[in-house]
């Protein structure tokens, strides 16, 4: 395979996989939100984000990469191109057991990824790459309403109770610490410039950091950070869990039809 | 839909005589009652417990099968399971909502509800106390309970109520699709392999007696009271338990039988003189137990409803504070 085609791969990995994590922890939230208007309205998110996951998986298999399903389910921690933040657990306990989950974690995290996801799609529309661009533009429009309802959230809750403020404050901070390789395009980054496949990077950086820094009180002065970069396949055991939790019935037979 | 007959009894009513009468000729007419109209306590009384057991049911029904959201084996299937999740939980919202506005005289809200669910007050359902063990309970769920509760909303679509008549109009638009979805779930399970097929014998096996008790008690005996039928007087619901469950043995036994699944109960057969499906009584001590909060899994998920409801407390607090619409 040549380095171009190599890239191209890497590429859409990066957002199949962002957009199936999103989803997966989107997927243990349903049922659980604070209220019931929410619940529905972060379910209808999750399923369109889950829907923009079998898209990216979809041009994979275009490009011979295999069966989606194949791609969700079976590969390896190390093979996941996801951002470190985006695995991370909703909070604490198990979704179907004791569920301690943060919905100031959820709104940090559908903000920020919400936010940067726009920003990338956008670039993404003039991709030389022509079904990533087509793919974008058909992922935009509804992706806007993902990006408003958490602005919404995050707009209410940055302006209310001091617990929620404080919350809020934490997650941020948190955010900030663990979101360096959001805006990473990994080991092929040059490449990926070069055939025009993306922007530069660092100009959607820029964007996001000056789209956040318009909407949102007590973001950090310090440059963003990560723990590990998952554009690299580095991930925590949250994702080792996540991945467990997600192919647990497809595992038990991954030929059968379901 | 997730309610029986309960045999209570009529609260002797000190309506005034001439407004009482006016109401039941309406109710006879097959006149549709509205929120603000006037309406016998008895009426108001039994709507609210019928309304709120419906809704909170929904909602605590969105559990067993939340249970299989995130492991559904494809990308297709954790879609489609998600979305009946979700429609699920817009069911309860919109039940809940006429539960409020019948509420509303008594001072009482949404909230009360969650805290008369987490008290062991509000009961909901006895199918959602059960365990989801493997996927095809998962499919179970969607075909046969969303397929009894078709049945059973069905009596009611014409209820004399009219907001919880045409809230169960759009609801029972979304559970065909359920049952639909359900039974995509069996199909592939049924054509599949030996162990899927193995899996899918063994949720029926044991989600039949809940499937029995769904439709309740078939004599007031069963439960030890003997007391009128208000829902049938007040025209809310038409047939009985019994004609219900029959009903649904009508239109389920011939698909459960043409997909080579068998019942655990030998008796079971289609008795041509009585016309009716004779089967073996389900444990009825049990279904009370269950419904009492003693099922297998009422501790286990009614936890998850507490924790999910105390833990987000801070955020309704902070709505509360930014007195906005909330998002
Ligand atoms: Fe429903
Ligand atoms: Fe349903």
């Amino acid at each position: 395979m040549d380095k171009r085609n190599e890239a191209l791969i890497d590429l859409l990995y990066q957002c199949a996989d962002d957009d199936l994590l999103v989803s997966f922890r989107g997927s243990e939230w349903l049922g659980l939100a604070p209220h019931i208007e929410a619940d529905v309205a972060f379910s209808s998110i999750t399923q369109n984000t889950m829907g923009h996951a079998v898209y990216f998986y979809r041009l994979l298999q275009e490009l011979g990469e295999g069966d989606v399903d194949v791609l969700a389910h079976e590969r390896p921690a190390v093979k996941r191109r996801n951002a470190v933040y985006l695995e991370k657990r909703n909070g604490d306990g198990q979704y179907d057991e004791d569920p301690y989950f943060d919905w100031a974690l959820a709104v940090v995290r559908g903000y920020f990824y919400e936010t940067y996801k726009r920003v990338k799609l956008i670039s993404f529309t003039n991709s030389s790459y022509e079904p990533l661009a087509t793919c974008a533009k058909r992922i935009l429009p509804e992706q806007r309403y993902h990006l408003a309802y958490w602005e919404e959230w995050m707009k209410q809750l940055q302006q209310s109770s001091p617990t929620a403020k404080e919350k809020i404050r934490t997650r941020i901070e948190e955010a900030w610490s663990l979101s360096l390789d959001l805006v990473d395009f990994g080991q092929y980054e040059q490449t990926l410039l070069i055939e025009g496949y993306i922007n530069d990077p660092n100009e959607l950086k820029q964007q996001w950091l000056s789209e956040l820094q318009s909407k949102v009180k007590d973001l950090p002065t310090r440059p963003l950070e990560q723990v590990k970069n998952g554009r690299n396949g580095e991930h925590t055991k949250d994702l080792d869990e996540a991945l467990t939790t997600l192919s647990e019935v497809y595992r038990t037979d991954p030929v059968a039809q379901w | 839909m997730y309610h029986y007959l309960e045999h209570q009894k009529g609260s002797k009513t000190n309506e005034d005589p001439i407004l009482y009468d006016n109401f039941m000729q309406r109710i006879e007419n097959g006149d549709k009652i509205e929120a603000n109209d006037w309406m016998p306590a008895e009426y108001r009384d039994t709507l609210i417990k019928l309304i709120s057991m419906h809704g909170i049911s929904e909602i605590m029904g969105a559990l067993p099968e939340k249970e299989w959201v995130p492991k559904a084996p494809s990308l297709e299937r954790k879609l489609a399971i998600m979305a009946k999740v979700q429609d699920e939980m817009g069911h309860g919202q919109l039940l809940l909502r006429v539960t409020e506005d019948l509420m509303k005289p008594y001072g009482r809200n949404r909230q009360h509800l969650m805290e008369d669910l987490l008290s062991g007050r509000l009961k909901f359902h006895n199918v959602f106390h059960m365990p989801t063990k493997t996927w095809a309970d998962a499919g179970m769920v969607g075909w046969l309970v969303d397929g009894a509760a078709i049945i059973s909303q069905t009596n009611m679509l014409d209820a004399s109520y009219g907001p919880y008549q045409r809230a169960l109009q759009r609801i029972c638009k979304e559970e065909v699709f359920h049952a639909q979805h359900g039974e995509s779930i069996i199909m592939a399970l049924a054509e599949g392999t030996e162990d899927q097929r193995k899996i899918l014998q063994d949720s029926l096996n044991r989600w039949w007696p809940s499937l029995l008790m769904f439709f309740g008690p078939a004599s007031a005996e069963t439960t030890g009271s003997s007391k009128q039928e208000i829902t049938i007087k007040y025209n809310i619901r038409k047939s009985t338990n019994e004609e219900l469950r029959q009903a649904f043995l009508d239109k389920y036994m011939p698909r459960v039988f043409s997909l080579g699944l068998t019942v655990p109960d030998e008796t079971m057969h289609y008795d041509d003189v009585q016309e009716k499906w004779i089967y073996q009584q389900p444990d009825w001590n049990e279904f009370k137990l269950i419904i009492q909060n003693k099922g297998p899994r009422s501790k286990a998920r009614l936890k998850v409803r507490e924790i999910a409801y105390s833990n987000n407390s801070w955020v309704r607090e902070a709505l509360a504070v930014a007195g906005g619409d909330r998002p």
